[in-house]
């Protein structure tokens, strides 16, 4: 940010030598435009650094009269007590094998089908495609009672209780994924000149020769895509963990914080800040690094058809 | 592609029949390939969303057929129309609110020297990536009762504290800023990219022309990303409507239930206190809105796909 404002003032100067008039309406438009990306700015970013402010403070100090936006006595305590505590790392690790497991069932069964339906056609290949965007419009909050019915009878009928572990939610979190990254998988297939495909048939390759050798490669930054977000929905969900898991060791990360960490009327905010933050980083690593993919990802899902 | 795919072996292999033969192997391969999406979704999608309609015709108990029990017994609950009534509010005023500000957002952004808008999108794009209900939290804890950190703010300017949570239309405005702080970065991402596909020549001749800048954006930048804010609308809509993350970890449907959604309505009924089938038919009412938006973005895309 601090780079942009300093960089602004001499872009402006040179061209104001140059055209008179005109820039000096850019020059005040720029300067209102940093004026209310800042606001905004401040707007998006307070509850993060609301939330790393808070968890470097000691309960005694959160409690205290003084200015909440400041810290007097910085301190990691919260950090260490959640971080040494067999719950939080357990919630951690189910939420972790959640995820990477969620990502990789998805991945395989989406690029597989994606493949099929752009490129080999079969009878009623065009309805499926429709049929999985349809899919990737039912929200879970549809879903979640008859699949808890549905769960409920299987463990009556076959004796496999599928309620209350961590692995339920590996079955359940592809209904999610599936449909969003086979779609966006449809559509950079389809964007792969035919041309390419047609050679390697040519040359005498196989269906599956040429997705892994040939469409998995060059529609790779779609995958990455693909893989980012599953990964960030798998990550967040919420309302399948609270209503499929209960017990503490079974719990993933979003619910085990709402759950354990808020103990009756008792709120130690300190440390569910520190909760919230840590189980927030990993995507927010993702994104730091990946955000061309992520952002990418974000809008192929609209306007990729 | 497929004509030239089969007409290669044609050559060689020279008949009708092996050419069928090969036709059909590869529709078979096809089938095979998508077979896991589509168990998948008739399993885990299809079937519940159609036994939903079923469960939500049996008794409490689920022994006996109902009919239309639970709904008639909804109509006559005044919860059931206050959430009603919320969800409406919610869905609509969020929606409303999220597209201002992203595309009010996007046009700042748009506006700087390209060299630093991948910083101001990056940072403005977080509270997107956060897990819902991890950023929540941290607005529960803003909103605090007895320390609220925006109130300590307020308390500078001598204003009373606010009941964020605690009062019916206090607690209804919190939920629908946190949703709008959650989903416009969303919107400004979209209105973003649609902006930078805007012809500049357009803009040079209506300058040209002498338009002012609101004209500019009336009938230069408006009409063209028409198609793009109907179907970033039409998703939010329905992401909206369905939200459940916000609600519950805000405000559990309090005070009193005014703040409830379907969703999480559905959840306290279903889950909670045991009522499977009543939970069920709550959240059918989800229903008609979502499949109204859907057949609009269902049309916008397919009429997309044609022109292409």
């Amino acid at each position: 940010m601090a780079n942009a404002t300093i960089a602004s003032p001499t872009a402006t100067t040179i061209s104001g030598r140059r055209y008179g008039s005109v820039s000096r309406d850019r020059r005040w438009a720029l300067r209102w435009s940093y004026f209310f990306l800042v606001l905004f700015a401040i707007f998006f970013l307070t509850p993060p650094v609301y939330m790393f402010i808070t968890s470097l403070k000691t309960s005694a100090e959160i409690s205290a009269e003084s200015n909440p936006w400041w810290v007097y006595s910085p301190t990691l305590a919260n950090y260490i007590e959640l971080l040494t505590q067999n719950t939080y790392l357990t919630f951690f690790r189910n939420s972790a094998i959640v995820a990477v497991l969620t990502v990789i069932i998805t991945m395989a069964i989406s690029v597989i089908a994606a493949f099929a339906l752009a490129r080999m056609k079969f009878w009623g290949s065009a309805t499926l495609a429709t049929g999985v965007f349809l899919t990737y419009l039912v929200p879970e909050t549809l879903l979640f009672i008859p699949l808890f019915k549905m769960f409920a009878w299987f463990n009556e009928t076959f004796d496999i209780q599928l309620m209350n572990h961590w692995w339920t939610l590996i079955i359940l979190y592809p209904t999610l994924t599936v449909p969003f990254c086979t779609w966006i998988m449809i559509g950079y297939f389809a964007s792969i000149p035919k041309e390419l495909d047609e050679a390697a048939l040519i040359d005498g390759a196989t269906w599956i020769q040429t997705l892994t050798k040939i469409f998995i490669p060059v529609a790779l930054p779609g995958i990455i895509a693909a893989t980012i977000f599953c990964f960030t929905v798998a990550w967040a969900q919420f309302l399948y963990p609270l209503a499929f898991t209960t017990s503490t060791t079974e719990l993933v990360l979003p619910v085990g914080i709402v759950t354990t960490l808020i103990k009756g009327d008792v709120f130690n905010w300190g440390q569910i800040m520190t909760g919230a933050l840590l189980g927030a980083a990993p995507p927010l690593i993702i994104y730091a690094f990946l955000m061309d993919y992520y952002i990418a990802g974000l809008t192929a899902g609209a306007t990729k058809g | 592609m497929a004509d030239i795919a089969a007409r290669g072996p044609v050559a060689i292999a020279g008949g009708r029949s092996s050419l069928h033969k090969l036709m059909q192997r590869k529709s078979t391969i096809a089938f095979l390939m998508a077979l896991p999406l589509i168990l998948l979704i008739l399993t885990l999608v299809a079937y519940p969303a159609g036994y939903a309609v079923y469960l939500a015709m049996l008794n409490k108990g689920m022994t006996k057929f109902v009919g239309f029990g639970n709904f008639d017994f909804l109509f006559g609950r005044e919860t059931f129309w206050m959430v009603v009534y919320q969800s409406c509010l919610f869905a609509i005023t969020a929606v409303i609110f999220k597209a201002i500000i992203g595309f009010v957002v996007a046009h700042f952004v748009h506006n700087i020297p390209s060299k630093g808008q991948r910083k101001w999108r990056g940072m403005l794009l977080v509270p997107w990536v956060i897990p819902p209900a991890m950023s929540t939290l941290a607005w529960l804890w803003l909103f605090d009762p007895s320390y609220s950190a925006f109130n300590w703010i307020l308390a500078g300017f001598g204003i009373d504290r606010i009941p964020w949570t605690g009062e019916t239309g206090w607690a209804r405005f919190s939920v629908i800023l946190v949703n709008v702080w959650i989903g416009a970065p969303f919107f400004m991402i979209m209105y973003l990219a649609a902006l930078k596909s805007v012809p500049e020549q357009l803009y040079e001749a209506a300058s040209i022309d002498g338009a002012t800048w609101w004209q500019r954006i009336w009938y230069v930048t408006l009409p063209m990303m028409r198609n793009i804010i109907a179907i970033t609308a039409l998703f939010s809509l329905i992401v909206t409507f369905a939200n459940f993350d916000i609600v519950r970890v805000l405000t559990k449907g309090d005070p009193l239930n005014t703040t409830h959604v379907f969703a999480t309505w559905a959840f306290r009924v279903g889950i909670e206190s045991g009522d499977i089938p009543l939970g069920a038919s709550v959240s059918l009412f989800m229903v008609p809105i979502l499949a109204v938006a859907a057949t609009f973005i269902l049309r916008d895309i397919t009429k997309r796909g044609s022109e292409v």
